[in-house]
């Protein structure tokens, strides 16, 4: 039996899951750094390897069957992505991951701050959404403002409307937390940005995945996501921007492809989004992007959502059952992913990732990039399982056996 | 049945009794560290992390007149590893002098625990070297 609440056909998603089919010490590999990286389906690898064996050529440039052929792939994949998250084609920007997509607007909209305007991001950013903004911000005289975190772990909103001002010139915000697992309101922070005619940027590295997102919905005028996460390769990322806004920005990397004409004096921009993907793009990992959003939107953002939910509940159920260990974030399974962090005291979060690795299980031990939230918490580090659709209930099983192993070897 | 067996296995199968980590002696220094705390006349302090999970660890060292350790203690919170192996580490630098320290290897700390340390682990045994290699730096032999 491999679920109680069947909603998603696990037993065929798993087989497309290769890797997940192998003994690790011995053990079933229970795989739960989804939120660091998710695995990849036979149908991603294998248009990779169809690309490098049948059709790799340089893009916009070959005027031959093979550049056509990668050419078509490469723009299909743009439009897939718009497709998934209601934007257009003109709006998307393939970048190298969520950080890239992050440090393109911090340089582009960066060079625009005065002294004495304000940056306001959120106590629960991971560092690629706080160390871009800092740079920018000393460059610029700027000030960093940041909206504060309740007990619960979630986003004070009436704080935000006081940190919110007319100084405020960008908005920029994780849709969901890669420590709490929290979902922000980010339609309602957007409004806020919005009153005061500042631009709102949303982090979707650990939303985009797991829930379905529409661009137009949230009313956001960048969203920043990553392909690693959501079944694609690494190395590629994207950016969405909305198309006024795009056109009036100047490029954030200067060179081939996207150029209009060049002189020696004098260049002019290509049209978007090529302006902003200068160089020789990552092909094969943008070809590979599509390829997931196909296998993500046969299965159904929304079922997605809905199976993940249900094992959040289990999960968080199974947990909390554990005598001295802490979960940090809501409790609440609306709020929240299944991203779980917590840790067993006495225990030190590497040390427990240690002994789960013996059982075959792999979750994250640290600070998650998120060393400021981290000091907010008074931990250094902690534990953090994160699910994805391809998980059983099996796993949040072998998870709960394992920490009680781990209790057992430290004599707790 | 979930999974059939893959033959390219990553992991070696069951471990062994030799191949835990987390031994008795391990799990005596991570509960009951041997000089932890700190010293307010210290010769030598200095304060490493571990990037990796932000751990740290301060070590003091008070030298006598003959440049020798008088003293040793280290403040700080970490894994059972890094903590036993800064624990084991003072305990054995007791009366040496500052050549012996700096000559002191990472297979020394490696063959101390007794444990098998993999590539990601390696950083945590050795946070405790580092510092005391670090704290010494401002030591020149004239």
């Amino acid at each position: 039996m491999l679920n109680n609440k069947l909603s998603l056909n696990l037993e065929k998603i798993r087989k497309d899951f290769v890797i997940l089919n192998q003994k690790v010490h011995g053990h079933r590999l229970v795989y739960l750094d989804n939120a660091s990286t998710s695995q990849k389906p036979i149908q991603v690898i294998e248009a990779i390897n169809n690309y490098y064996q049948e059709y790799n050529a340089n893009v916009h440039r070959g005027i031959y069957e093979l550049s056509e052929k990668s050419t078509h792939q490469y723009e299909l994949a743009h439009r897939k992505v718009a497709v998934f998250i209601g934007a257009s084609f003109e709006e998307i920007i393939f970048t190298r991951g969520t950080t890239e997509s992050i440090n393109l607007l911090a340089y582009s909209l960066g060079q625009n701050l005065k002294p004495g305007d304000e940056i306001v991001l959120t106590q629960m950013e991971h560092h690629s959404n706080i160390v871009p903004w800092q740079e920018i911000a000393k460059r610029q005289s700027a000030q960093i403002k940041y909206i504060p975190i309740t007990s619960e772990g979630e986003l004070d909103l009436d704080a935000a409307k006081k940190i919110i001002t007319d100084k405020t010139k960008i908005v920029s915000v994780a849709h969901v937390s890669n420590v709490l697992g929290t979902i922000n309101p980010v339609k309602e922070i957007g409004q806020i940005a919005h009153n005061h005619n500042a631009l709102f940027i949303v982090d979707g590295a650990q939303s985009v995945p797991n829930m379905a997102i529409n661009v137009k919905e949230i009313n956001c005028d960048f969203l920043a996501f990553s392909g690693h996460k959501m079944i694609g390769p690494t190395g590629i990322g994207v950016l969405y921007g909305k198309k006024d806004l795009l056109e009036k920005m100047s490029p954030f990397l200067y060179g081939g492809d996207m150029i209009r004409e060049v002189s020696f004096q004098n260049s002019s921009w290509n049209c978007l989004p090529w302006k902003f993907e200068a160089g020789t793009p990552n092909i094969v990992g943008g070809i590979g992007l599509g390829i997931a959003i196909d296998y993500l939107k046969q299965i159904g953002m929304k079922e997605i959502e809905d199976y993940e939910k249900e094992i959040t509940a289990y999960a968080l159920k199974r947990l909390q059952t554990i005598e001295d260990l802490v979960i940090y974030g809501p409790k609440d399974p609306e709020k929240r992913i299944a991203t779980i962090s917590f840790n067993v005291k006495g225990i030190h979060a590497h040390d427990l990732a240690t002994i789960l690795d013996r059982e075959g299980i792999a979750v994250r031990g640290g600070h998650h990039c998120a060393m400021p939230l981290m000091n907010l918490l008074g931990i250094t580090a902690s534990a953090r399982a994160s699910f994805y659709f391809y998980n059983t209930f099996e796993d949040v099983d072998a998870l709960i056996e394992g920490i009680k192993k781990a209790k057992k070897v430290f004599k707790l | 049945m979930i999974l059939d067996i893959n033959p390219n296995q990553v992991g070696e199968g069951e471990l062994t009794e030799e191949e835990q980590i987390y031994k008795e002696n391990i799990l005596d220094h991570y509960k009951n560290p041997h000089n932890f705390g700190s010293i307010d006349t210290a010769t030598f302090r200095y304060k490493e992390f571990n990037p990796l999970c932000g751990d740290q660890i301060e070590i003091f060292l008070e030298l006598d007149q003959s440049n020798k350790v008088k003293d040793v203690k280290f403040k700080g919170n970490g894994c059972a590893i890094s903590q036993a192996a800064i624990s084991m580490l003072t305990d054995s630098i007791k009366n040496k002098n500052i050549q012996e320290l700096k000559k002191i290897k990472d297979e020394d700390v490696l063959t101390m625990l007794g444990i098998p340390i993999g590539i990601v682990r390696i950083k945590c045994a050795l946070l405790g070297l580092k510092a005391l290699h670090k704290s010494l730096e401002e030591f020149s032999d004239e």
